[in-house]
């Protein structure tokens, strides 16, 4: 049987570690605080390894039972935890990824007042995901979800007295919410059908059931609600308005929550509830749709943007995009590859963009900055590995697996295929413009005074310096990872063995449906992938033809932006003025926040002031209140006039009452 | 023989009197006369009452409302006596300060 | 029409006429006198049922020491013609027709219960023996109660009918 691995230790220590930070963090040396962060953080790291190291001693999927929860009537809810691949993969990414930036934080928050501040929320934050990750059940994955939501806002708006930062965590809240909603429903309807939440539970219950290919079914309604929940979290659309304004926090929150970690649950999520996809159609096609669209809009957005974190950004929201087209055509091991991938290099991305403007003295928009690759060379050297790799350049780590969700998603449609490839075309593109525009050409800033900026105070030194070591050795393990840690899934056409499909096989590969046919987007139960479905338009040469297309684009990209931020700079102010209307479109994102606000922000708010507040709150709540008041004293004021200190009105009053008590006794027949 | 009925009668009419007495009468020491009336049109009811169903009990509550009733109206003719040293007035109109 | 018939209705007539009188006379001394004419005139009725020593009290104490009070009183304060002032219109408007349909009411219900039962004349006696074994063995305690109550009212009354005494040298 399974050893007792006690994993509810995993998600404990870095609580432990956000508790004591938290309680004691304030009257704590900058030391202490960074110690008990990094020694918790790295706990849990380790223990994940550890894990990793017994791998072949465990029995899948592993459950731990932890305590009673719920208990109501039949219904029951325990805190359970659950390993099978899957979640050792996330387990990974978490904890690696997530030591990797606390260490780097050490050096980026350095003089920040909030210091022991950020290393709580941090912990806090691992503390969430790491339930999410290895829960098992809904309810707990639930948790660990509004869980990094919470840490997320806390984080954004992290330097709270500046306003645009408590609005853009207001924001992320907010929009996570409405997608809450949807998950929330999708969990309602679980337990109406299936009367519990536990993933094993849930999973055998559903196995048996027939793919719902003729219409909408109960698992298509929970499918597609789990994906209004994902869209919250992952920041597809309609609901990513939230991860450009989440910017705002400091660039070590934008590298683990907005990059690598919280924004890939939703990916998770669906990853982890594939049986019930699999069985949904109209689901999945929902997810690959909206992942398509989502990556090609965010990319075009992301050509435009002069901040070089909104570009990030923008990058991100594409990126998940493809994750989710992967999951959408049933190719859930692409996904969770491009998802690790993404982690390396967007991570890298985030923390170097951070080490740039570190070295600006603040300056985030790339139009103040240039020629810094002479300057700042570890950052430079980190950052083109990064940019390689997201590119699709062949060899790094990006480029196998976003091929291998490109490959995929071509045995759906073509169509996901095409606006796939034009995607990759557009993130060459504005990647490598932000490359040119950062670390070439001549230095358009004005750093040589000594800039405020939020993390980094006053410096005594003037000029353009490289980051402390601290930040940088983050920055190259992420950048070595960035390059090779693509070997990992090399497709069979290119002479690899796909270790990481074969690896999630256990997890993905027996939970097709019984009646899958040639319409059902299921994983077809195979391990070869040149044996794939009932018509061959598959083929090693054919793939390869494919590979070599998204290779072409990808170099297009970057001679495009070689062309114009590199050889002739006025240029894109002169395709720019040209191009006037689309170009404002574009850099406006597509004027998206303004018609949210108009449709729904400022109806509500209005609606809220006028008939809550005003007429409701107001006009009856405080109005009984105080007209019951002062309809006491309106009584009182009548009755009043009564005492007037006249004993012959006494009189009277007593006669009158006399006689009424009379009455009324011989009329209820008192003595007869 | 006499109906009972009519010593109730005029019972309640002596007290009927006092009541209308004290409603009308704009002198404390009227008042208090008729006060006197309505203790006495009670008393005769009592007897009358103890007359009909044999109870001396009831002659014997005569006499003990007689005596509150000495009680009552010493006190409060030293009352009126008070009021007038500061008030000035018997007028129970003019003596109406405890009012809201 | 029988005796006792005749004798009830004329000591009532009496009564009646001075509750009435007491209403309609506008001086006090005027109202003290036809009070005393009903309580002599009571105390007739009270012989009629039988009750001798109730009716000796009634002249006594009533008549005699109570009203003689009322009457030193008057004189005391030299009482004069009541004035007219503005009473208070509560007293008239729901007063007086409380009072009379208070006792109209009760008139009807007593006619009703009673109407034709007869009381004798001298129909319970209550000679001072019977009061007196009653009055000294059931009721000693609301005796002996009310020779206290007695004696609380004579000092209260001689304490607030007191004349203020002017304390010379005291500075207020």
């Amino acid at each position: 049987m399974n050893p007792n691995l006690n994993l509810w230790l995993i998600p404990i220590l870095p609580l432990a570690g956000a508790a004591i930070n938290g309680f004691f963090g304030k009257k704590s040396s900058r030391r202490a605080v960074n110690t008990i962060a990094l020694f918790f953080s790295g706990a849990a790291f380790a223990m994940a390894l550890w894990i990793a190291a017994r791998w072949s001693a465990l029995s899948l999927p592993y459950q731990e039972f932890l305590a009673h929860w719920i208990r109501a009537g039949s219904f029951t809810v325990d805190f359970t935890f659950y390993l099978d691949q899957l979640s050792l993969v996330m387990l990974l990414v978490v904890t690696g990824v997530g030591f990797l930036i606390h260490v780097y934080s050490v050096g980026y928050m350095h003089d920040d007042p909030g210091y022991y501040r950020f290393f709580s929320y941090l912990n806090l934050f691992m503390f969430f995901m790491l339930t999410l990750v290895l829960a098992g059940n809904y309810l707990q994955m639930f948790i660990g979800w509004e869980g990094v939501g919470l840490a997320s806002y806390l984080l954004i708006g992290f330097w709270f007295t500046k306003d645009s930062a408590a609005a853009a965590g207001k924001k992320a809240f907010i929009v996570n919410r409405i997608g809450d909603f949807g998950f929330l429903i999708a969990l309602f309807l679980l337990i109406k059908h299936f009367g519990s939440l536990n993933f094993d539970r849930v999973f055998s219950a559903t196995s048996p059931m027939p793919a719902e290919t003729a219409g909408a079914g109960l698992l298509t309604a929970i499918g597609i609600l789990l994906m209004v929940g994902a869209c919250g979290k992952s920041a597809q659309i309609p609901l990513y308005v939230w991860l450009p304004d989440a910017m705002e926090g400091p660039t070590p929150v934008s590298a683990l929550i907005h990059a690598a970690t919280m924004v890939t649950a939703g990916v998770y999520m669906v990853s982890r509830s594939h049986v019930i996809f699999e069985r949904a159609p109209g689901a999945l096609m929902v997810v690959a749709i909206i992942g398509t669209l989502t990556a090609f809009f965010a990319a075009t957005i992301a050509i435009a943007q002069t901040d070089i974190k909104k570009v990030l950004a923008y990058s991100t929201v594409s990126q998940l995009g493809y994750m989710f087209m992967a999951c959408g055509v049933g190719a859930f091991s692409a996904g969770i590859f491009h998802l690790m991938t993404h982690a390396f290099f967007k991570g890298l991305l985030f923390l170097a963009a951070g080490s740039v403007i570190h070295a600006v003295g603040g300056e985030q928009d790339m139009r103040k900055m240039g020629g810094l690759r002479r300057k700042i060379p570890w950052t430079f050297w980190s950052m083109t590995a990064a940019t390689v790799a997201i590119a699709g350049i062949p060899g790094a780590s990006g480029f196998f697996s976003k091929d291998e969700i490109l490959w995929r998603s071509y045995q759906a449609s073509w169509v996901y295929w095409l606006v796939g490839v034009i995607t990759a075309l557009i993130t060459s593109f504005y990647m490598f413009r932000l490359w040119f525009m950062t670390f070439f050409g001549e230095y358009r800033g004005e750093a040589g005074a000594t800039h405020d900026h939020m993390a980094h105070g006053e410096h005594g030194h003037g000029g353009i310096h490289e980051s402390p070591r601290v930040m940088l050795v983050p920055l190259v393990i992420l950048a070595v990872l960035s390059l090779i840690g693509g070997y990992i899934g090399v497709p069979g056409s290119l002479g690899g063995s796909d270790h990481f499909d074969k690896f999630l096989g256990p997890v993905f590969h027996s939970s097709a449906p019984a009646n899958a046919g040639s319409e059902a987007v299921g994983e077809k139960g195979v391990t070869e992938r040149t044996t794939e479905g009932p018509e061959p338009k598959t083929g090693a040469s054919t793939e390869l033809m494919f590979t070599g297309i998204s290779v072409c684009a990808a170099f297009l990209g970057f001679g495009l932006a070689w062309l114009l931020y590199y050889r002739n700079p006025q240029l894109p102010n002169k395709i720019a003025a040209s191009l006037s209307g689309g170009y404002q479109t574009l850099v406006h994102k597509y004027y998206i926040d303004e018609l949210y606000g108009a449709l729904f922000v400022r109806p509500l708010i209005n609606g809220s002031t006028r008939f809550l507040w005003h007429d409701i709150d107001q006009g009856v709540i405080d109005a009984a209140v105080n007209d019951a008041g002062e309809g006491a004293w309106h009584v009182s004021d009548e009755v009043r006039h009564m005492q007037s200190g006249n004993i012959r009105s006494y009189a009277g009053w007593i006669a009158a009452g006399a006689a009424v008590v009379i009455a009324f006794m011989i009329w209820i027949g008192v003595g007869r | 023989m006499v109906p009972l009925s009519y010593y109730l009668l005029l019972s309640g009419f002596l007290f009927s009197c006092g009541v209308l007495g004290f409603l009308i009468k704009r002198n404390i020491i009227t008042i208090f006369m008729s006060i006197e009336l309505m203790l006495n049109g009670v008393n005769l009811s009592f007897v009358a009452f103890a007359a009909h169903w044999h109870a001396l009990a009831g002659q014997i509550f005569v006499f003990f409302v007689m005596v509150v009733a000495a009680a009552e109206s010493a006190v409060g003719l030293a009352i009126i006596i008070a009021v007038y040293r500061t008030r000035e007035t018997l007028n129970v109109d003019q003596v109406n300060l405890l009012k809201l | 029409m029988n005796f006792h018939l005749i004798m009830f209705l004329a000591f009532a007539a009496v009564c009646v006429g001075g509750a009435v009188n007491l209403l309609a006379q506008r001086h006090p001394i005027n109202s003290a006198l036809s009070l005393i004419a009903v309580m002599g005139a009571l105390a007739g009725e009270y012989l009629l049922l039988g009750a001798e020593f109730v009716a000796a009290v009634q002249v006594i104490v009533y008549a005699g020491a109570i009203m003689v009070l009322f009457v030193f009183v008057i004189m005391l304060l030299n009482a004069g013609v009541e004035q007219e002032t503005k009473g208070s219109r509560v007293a008239i408007l729901l007063g007086v027709p409380g009072v009379l349909i208070g006792g109209v009411l009760v008139g009807w219900v007593v006619l009703r219960q009673s109407g034709t039962t007869d009381v004798a004349i001298d129909a319970l006696p209550g000679p001072p023996k019977e009061i007196a074994e009653l009055l000294f063995h059931n009721f000693l305690l609301p005796f002996e109660v009310t020779s206290i109550l007695i004696l609380i009212a004579i000092m209260g009354a001689v304490v607030l009918a007191s004349k203020p005494e002017a304390k010379p040298g005291k500075v207020e």
